[in-house]
């Protein structure tokens, strides 16, 4: 019954037997120990639980385990290189884009695909590309801020 | 004012890096091992019923359970301000979602499974759903025994009745002050009950091991808290509080929620009977709408007296609160409101009843406004009214009744430092009040609306704060609080105090969330009064570490104690500027004398804040004579929405809110408060709203059904003004202000609907249909009467 997958995470190769009605946020967080994708609803209304997939954020929380079989996987703790944070992590955290923090590392890994796709967003653009990220905290105005300071910053830099 | 190097800078959060990064934990991410057990709960179905049998044996036969836990083991009463609760139902079951018992199991899908396998017969009993029914003669009591439970002295509740505490405010004299007045107004407004929504579900984890040691990890705004009625619910155990240990873990969202104890205590009961092994209880997100603390509904009627120039002569204030099954918590919000329901108001008479009622729905509790923004909405809406009817400008007529410093307040005391009528000046003026803009679509109708507010902390007249600070070799620092990161900011702002009595900078201290064995006591994290409270206990330890460092520079080095300093993390002297030495010299290991001694050693402080001021002993017929409120943080905030004609639509081009908070510590974390409280302020008048059948039941506990904002329902701009006029009892001059944020988002959207379209709505929320159909009847009648 039990189907071994192969996939990267963060960057590293990882083999694991799954189940076939295995979640995939539930195989993350008890079966290899990454708790950065978190559990705000389990039916995907949230965006807590969301993970890179071969670049696209999706809802780990409504995804089987097998589906990532031979795709690349990147949680929050990937994002960095060398040791520093993402441009977009090191902004969230100057601009106080996040008070809790619960729904911040899905919301920066949604950010993150939305700058790959549309490296200059307008606001409208941004506010859509975050919808599906729920924070009770922040009212999202930080949130939107930094994504369009990191844009910014990013399209002076070429 | 002094110079701040610290305070009043925007400092980056201390907590932020480890959350940005992933590596927070919140309780759920903690590890207990292969040994954790799971446990799931057996609820009750109906509002009411009589629970005659449990039977547990068609779980107890699947492989892998381990226990199957009723009432029986746990026939104890509990509660925070009153004993009205049970840690699972006993006799009866009294709101649908209601603990009945629980099955503990080896993995979660165990668990679920054998609590769908308990039997439970019920006798199904009629419920009592609104506070009317409940107040009606001959209502069926939902607590046959209130006369007999336990509760706090500044509660009165009525045996043989609904009605669970019942709080009385009458100031000057009201009948007279309505004789005087030329005109009373009188309407009625009605509120929902809400969910706070936080992202991160409840969830908790109870450890009895072997020694009997009760350790509870667990999502929390009150470690010391539920210490205490942990301690106290499950006293006839044997358990004290020296055998409790509550650890708490970085939190996902409070806002009131997690304050007190609610599930927490089915984990701290359940793990008393698997001894050694540790049970984790984790809201689904269902569960976490209906069973934990709700915002409590409210029906508000109100009477206000008037001279023609505007002048309020009386106000009369009925607050009928649907405070659920259980008030142990709930009817200190339905206090605190009463104590205050005049808004910042200066109104010589006052008449007001606050009246907690129970009901067979989900318990009420603490919500950030603390009943603040319940009886705001109706107020400010009749406010609003009166002065159209009088022909007066809405936000003179306010100007004109505002409370200043020293006025009478309604309980008898005088107004603390008030900044009021400066933020409504600044309001107006940002909001260009008075200048009526016109959509250029036709179908659009703009209008403004504008409301004061304010709130204190509600809290117990002895509720004290306390904090351990201790240096390190490098001259770092930890401090030590038990005070609660919620998401506000909390242990930045408690670095930025320390840092500025030491000369440290905040980047070099930690503060971290507690564990009620290792940190000093705090009562709770709620009420806005912690950056007051809390920090005024960490600048006291702060200055406490001063002294030690001073004397031991001043006892070692044979200098004057008064000429010395601290800046840099140097010791410095003002008689003698090239003496400079390092903190990091001696903070741990002391200052070394010619003969090899050692002078000084660790340094390690200790603050403790209690307001020894406050009072909550008072005529309990008039509330005239204690001082229950520390504090009033007051406000003001005004709105600009476009509206369209037909559908009901609302675009918000622009929000302001000016609040006098004291000094402001830190900017940037101030406004992160601004704009998150007044989103969840103003979803909660646009279309949130808990939905119940006429069963009982939670017709949207899912976040597809209750609709919390998302990045799409931002407004174009959201303006905040800070007016600082300090706190003289406040660290470095700051007041509360955390839940005024959202306290006035009601009334400034009702308002503003009312100048836009000219229909009043008078029941929360006002989505866009209730509009579009207020708009219809308004037309109907129009016709009607050409
Ligand atoms: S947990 Fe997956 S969307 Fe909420
Ligand atoms: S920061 Fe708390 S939910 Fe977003």
């Amino acid at each position: 019954m039990k189907k071994t997958i192969h996939f990267t995470l963060n960057g590293q190769k990882r083999s694991i037997d799954v189940a076939p009605t295995e979640i995939l946020l539930e195989m993350l967080r008890e079966r290899l120990g990454v708790k950065s994708p978190k559990c705000g609803c389990d039916r995907g209304d949230c965006g807590t639980c969301s993970v890179l997939v071969n670049g696209r954020t999706l809802r780990s929380c409504l995804m089987l385990a097998v589906e990532i079989d031979g795709a690349a996987v990147t949680t929050i703790e990937g994002l960095g290189k060398d040791g520093e944070m993402s441009p977009l992590q090191k902004t969230f955290h100057e601009r106080n884009a996040f008070q809790c923090g619960f729904c911040a590392p899905g919301m920066i890994l949604s950010a993150t695909e939305l700058l790959a796709r549309n490296p200059e967003p307008t606001r409208d653009e941004v506010k859509e590309g975050l919808a599906g990220n729920l924070c009770r905290c922040t009212g999202y105005t930080p949130i939107i801020d930094a994504v369009l300071e990191v844009s910014r910053k990013s399209g002076e830099g070429k | 004012m002094a110079d701040h190097k610290y305070i009043g800078k925007s400092a980056v959060r201390v907590d932020g890096k480890v959350k940005i990064t992933g590596a927070a934990q919140y309780v759920d991410d903690l590890e207990f091992g292969p040994g954790l057990l799971y446990a799931a709960i057996v609820e009750s179905p109906h509002a009411y019923a009589r629970i005659k049998k449990i039977d547990p044996s068609a779980a107890l036969k699947l492989e892998g359970v381990v226990k199957v836990v009723t009432g029986k083991e746990f026939p104890y009463r509990f509660g925070l301000y009153m004993h009205d609760r049970y840690v699972f139902a006993q006799d009866h079951a009294r709101f649908v979602g209601e603990q009945v018992a629980a099955v503990i199991a080896r993995t979660p899908e165990l668990a679920k499974k054998a609590a769908k396998l308990v039997k439970v017969d019920y006798e199904v009993l009629k419920p009592v759903l609104d506070v009317e029914t409940a107040l009606r003669d001959g209502a069926p009591l939902i607590h046959p025994e209130l006369g007999k439970y336990q509760h706090v002295p500044w509660f009165f509740p009525e045996k043989d009745t609904n009605i669970a505490h019942f709080r009385k405010v009458r100031k000057g004299e009201p009948l007279k002050g309505f004789e005087d007045a030329d005109e009373v107004f009188e309407d009625t407004y009605t509120v929902p009950r809400y969910a706070h929504c936080s992202i991160e579900t409840h969830g908790a984890v109870g450890l009895f091991d072997h020694s009997r040691r009760l350790t509870v990890w667990a999502a929390s705004q009150s470690p010391h808290t539920q210490r205490h009625l942990f301690a106290e619910a499950l006293a006839p155990l044997g358990i004290t509080h020296n055998d409790v240990r509550v650890i708490a873990p970085f939190v996902g969202g409070g806002f009131g929620g997690k304050a007190g104890v609610s599930m927490e205590i089915l984990a701290a009961s359940l793990a008393t009977t698997v001894q050694g092994s540790p049970v984790k209880v984790l809201w689904s997100r269902a569960q976490e709408f209906y069973n934990t603390y709700q915002r409590q509904g409210v029906v508000a009627k109100m009477r206000l007296g008037v001279k023609k120039d505007g002048t309020i002569t009386a106000l009369e204030q009925k607050l009928y609160w649907d405070a659920g099954a259980y008030v142990e918590y709930g009817a200190n919000v339905v206090n605190a409101a009463g104590l205050s329901a005049t808004g910042p108001y200066n109104i010589p008479n006052v008449h007001i009843d606050s009246v907690c009622v129970y009901t067979n729905l989900p318990p009420g509790g603490p919500y950030r406004g603390f009943g603040y923004s319940e009886f705001l909405f109706g107020l400010e809406s009749l406010f609003n009214e009166v002065a159209k009817k009088l022909g007066l400008d809405p936000v003179e007529f306010r100007r004109k009744n505002a409370i200043r410093e020293g006025d009478i307040l309604n309980y008898g005391g005088k107004m603390n430092p008030s900044g009021l009528h400066e933020c409504i000046e600044k309001v107006a003026r940002e909001i260009d009040w008075g200048k009526k803009r016109v959509s250029s679509d036709p179908k659009k109708a703009i209008g403004k609306g504008f409301s004061l507010f304010w709130k204190a902390p509600a809290m117990p007249p002895n509720a004290a704060s306390t904090a351990f600070l201790k240096f390190n070799e490098d001259a770092s620092i930890n401090i030590l609080v038990s005070a609660m990161e919620i998401g506000q900011g909390f242990l930045t702002v408690m670095a930025q105090i320390a840092a500025e009595v030491l000369g440290v900078p905040p980047t070099k201290i930690r503060v971290e969330t507690p564990d009620t064995d290792r940190n000093p006591y705090e009562w709770q994290t709620v009420a806005s009064h912690i950056t007051w409270s809390t920090g005024n206990a960490v600048k006291n330890a702060a200055l406490d570490a001063r002294e030690q460092i001073l004397k031991t520079v001043s006892r070692a080095l044979d200098r004057k104690v008064e000429s010395l300093y601290v800046e840099d993390e140097k010791v410095k002297s003002r008689e003698d500027a090239a003496f400079a030495l390092p903190l990091r010299d001696f903070v741990i290991n002391g200052i070394m004398m010619k003969d090899g001694t050692f002078r000084g050693g660790p340094v390690v402080g200790r603050g403790m804040f209690m307001p020894e001021f406050a009072s909550a002993l008072s005529d309990p017929k008039t509330s005239q004579g204690g001082k229950p409120n520390v504090h009033y943080t007051v406000g003001a905030s005004a709105i600009e929405i476009e509206v369209d004609r037909e559908t009901g639509k609302i675009r918000i081009p622009k929000v302001v809110l000016g609040v006098d908070c004291g000094k402001v510590l830190n900017p940037e974390l101030l406004k992160g408060q601004v704009t998150g409280g007044m989103l969840q302020g103003l979803a909660t008048v646009l279309y949130e709203e808990m939905r119940f059948d006429d069963k009982g039941r939670l017709l949207n506990a899912n976040f597809t059904d209750y609709k919390i904002p998302t990045a799409m329902d931002v407004p174009d701009e959201i303006v905040p003004i800070f007016v600082e006029h300090e706190q003289p009892d406040g660290p470095f001059g700051a007041r509360g202000v955390g839940e005024h944020t959202m306290i006035p988002a009601a009334p400034i959207i009702a308002n503003a609907i009312e100048d836009a379209l000219g229909v009043r709505i008078k029941s929360m929320p006002i989505t866009a249909e209730k509009i579009a159909l207020a708009l219809k009847e308004a037309a109907a009648l129009r016709k009607e009467e050409k």
